[in-house]
């Protein structure tokens, strides 16, 4: 996917990955069923609204918390094409790279972009358009060795192809 | 260049002279570890990547979140790791009822120790800093990664030095010092970073002190946190079987980009309020406020179920009861201190003052099973996250807190200082 479009779910620091995917379904790994729980308890009625290509924008700290890579596979799942932040917590911004699921720096943007506009994100050139408010801002790129991953369609095939290599 | 701790280990692992923070390296790994919930996750991702681990001393999974299985999904879960660490031929086979939670575990049965470079998925393998190791926890396709090919990738990380003076008073342990510290640094404050701890104030810590303080560095967002190697630690690594280990320690010179100073003579016991474990308060700014009546403490965890954590809550909970409405887990983390709390006589002094004493396991901590709270319902809990949710409803109020704290106000039936109830007092 090198673009995103879609109508952004806007949320505030720290949200953590407890509330993007409660422990209490941690017993199932199966990425619908882990989707058709995502974020209800921050945002219950999440699931029933968001659509493909929907994008989430959130302020410091994103999915601080545990190492469950169950909390990008549920957003991916449900749809959500990209998590635009002012910063992400560490482990949460590798399981993301390592899945192939696009997340973005940009406290600009993060600050700026509201609840429900209408949103493009182009992942070449790392640009954050708000179409509601006629704005553009500019997101860091991922470090080479990051787009490396992504271009060997995530960390498995990229551990393959050095196997091989 | 100078290095930090971190720095130099990473450094060593990816077989470099040197390296700087921000630079990306790909390290060998000396222990990769999964849990019930990350490790089956994996087994389908490491059979993609040809199926077998790289080294089958190296390579370990543990049973403890939703363990004895509470549901028929964690049995088949829990199975399936089991399945394949006896296919495999893992050195390290752990069966539940004979082991004990992750981060405990591994220290005890003397797997993790002073130099190594460890990856866990799970957030709180930052714990093995306590032992001078770099470690940190990463999710499951680069566990995965890590199981079959003994490599992962880091970015090498930036520093902040948390220099450590005085010696801690009766009633504040390691628990109140990390809570301190993320409440002046925020949840965010390390992150990406590696907290190294220094100063005079680390041999005044026991090594338990030390494991609660790195357990929660990830709540402040970093990726490890550390401690130098002294006396202490190296008597624990000794008595735990270890035979031999690598010290590194940071150059004088090495660059952090923040120092912290913390006279622990002057730290309070505080506690976290929710929903973050930065949320500090101390217990005077507690006392201070209206009561903050409880339903349920919980004593345990990777981060206060080790052995001198129940010791301190029994010292405290000796000769009193708890709080007629008030229900109290103890949760020892492994089988080892299980024994040992039976034979100290701690277990008769919980369950005389009113408490259930358990089988080791994550249990409560993650709201999976032996004591999760209902829509409103406060818990004074000695585990590391108070986010919503966490342990149950997402109405239910979490506090994070010392073992004295939890065994006084399991006394009190409100947060309690233990300064003041349970004890001699
Ligand atoms: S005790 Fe809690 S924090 Fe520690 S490993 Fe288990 S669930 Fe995680």
């Amino acid at each position: 996917m090198k673009q995103a479009h879609g109508t952004v779910f806007k949320y505030g620091d720290n949200v953590d990955t407890d509330v993007i995917i409660p422990a209490r379904y941690l017993n199932s790994f199966d990425a619908k069923e882990l989707a058709s729980h995502a974020m209800v308890d921050i945002d219950p009625t999440f699931t029933q609204r968001v659509k493909d290509g929907d994008i989430i924008v959130a302020r410091k700290n994103f999915g601080c918390g545990s190492s469950r890579e169950h909390a990008p596979l549920a957003l991916k799942t449900a749809g959500v094409s990209c998590v635009i932040a002012d910063s992400f917590a560490r482990i949460f911004y590798r399981n993301s790279i390592n899945i192939g699921f696009a997340i973005l720096e940009c406290p600009e943007a993060a600050e700026a972009i509201q609840d429900g506009d209408e949103v493009k994100v182009d992942f070449d050139t790392g640009v954050i358009t708000d179409v509601t408010l006629n704005k553009t801002f500019q997101a860091q790129p991922f470090p080479e060795f990051m787009q490396k991953i992504i271009a060997a369609g995530g960390l498995v095939n990229y551990v393959n192809s050095n196997k091989e290599g | 260049m100078a290095m930090t701790m971190t720095q130099k280990i990473l450094a060593d692992h990816a077989s470099l002279d040197h390296v700087e923070a921000g630079q990306l390296i790909e390290a060998k790994l000396d222990l990769v570890m999964a849990n019930d919930i990350t490790g089956p996750m994996a087994l389908p991702i490491i059979k993609q990547m040809g199926g077998n681990v790289f080294d089958k001393d190296k390579v370990v999974f543990v049973p403890d979140h939703f363990t004895p299985n509470k549901d028929i999904k964690s049995a088949e879960n829990s199975r399936a790791i089991l399945k394949y660490s006896l296919e495999q031929g893992l050195t390290n086979v752990m069966i539940q009822g004979k082991c004990g939670v992750e981060h405990a575990i591994l220290p005890e049965r003397g797997l993790v120790y002073s130099g190594m470079c460890v990856i866990g998925a799970d957030s709180h393998t930052c714990t093995y800093g306590a032992l001078g190791a770099f470690s940190t926890g990463v999710g499951t396709t680069d566990i995965a990664a890590g199981m079959v090919s003994g490599q992962a990738w880091f970015k090498v990380p930036e520093a902040i030095k948390v220099n450590l003076t005085g010696t801690l008073p009766k009633y504040v342990s390691g628990k109140d010092v990390i809570i301190h510290l993320i409440g002046m640094i925020g949840v965010d404050g390390a992150l990406y970073k590696s907290l190294e701890f220094t100063g005079e104030g680390v041999k005044a810590l026991s090594m338990d002190d030390r494991f609660t303080i790195c357990n929660m560095a990830i709540e402040a967002g970093a990726k490890n946190g550390i401690f130098p190697v002294d006396d202490l630690s190296r008597e624990y690594m000794k008595n735990a079987g270890v035979k031999e280990w690598k010290e590194y320690s940071a150059d004088e010179d090495a660059h952090y980009i923040q120092t912290v100073d913390i006279n622990l003579s002057e730290v309070r016991p505080t506690v976290a309020f929710p929903h973050l474990p930065g949320n500090a308060k101390t217990i005077d700014e507690v006392e201070a406020m209206d009561k903050i009546y409880i339903d349920q403490v919980v004593i345990g965890s990777c981060t206060n179920g080790r052995l001198s954590d129940l010791e301190k809550a029994a010292a405290i909970l000796k000769g009193h009861k708890v709080a007629p409405n008030v229900r109290v887990m103890v949760v020892p983390a492994t089988q080892k201190i299980f024994l040992q709390a039976v034979h100290e006589g701690l277990v008769d002094i919980f369950v005389e003052a009113g408490c259930a004493f358990n089988t080791p396991s994550c249990g409560p901590c993650m709201g999976g099973h032996m004591g999760v709270l209902a829509k409103g319902e406060k818990c004074v809990s000695t585990t590391n996250r108070n986010f919503v949710g966490r342990m149950g409803d997402t109405e239910a109020l979490i506090y994070l807190a010392s073992p004295e704290t939890a065994a006084a106000s399991a006394i009190a039936g409100y947060i309690a200082n233990p300064e003041k109830v349970g004890g001699n007092n």
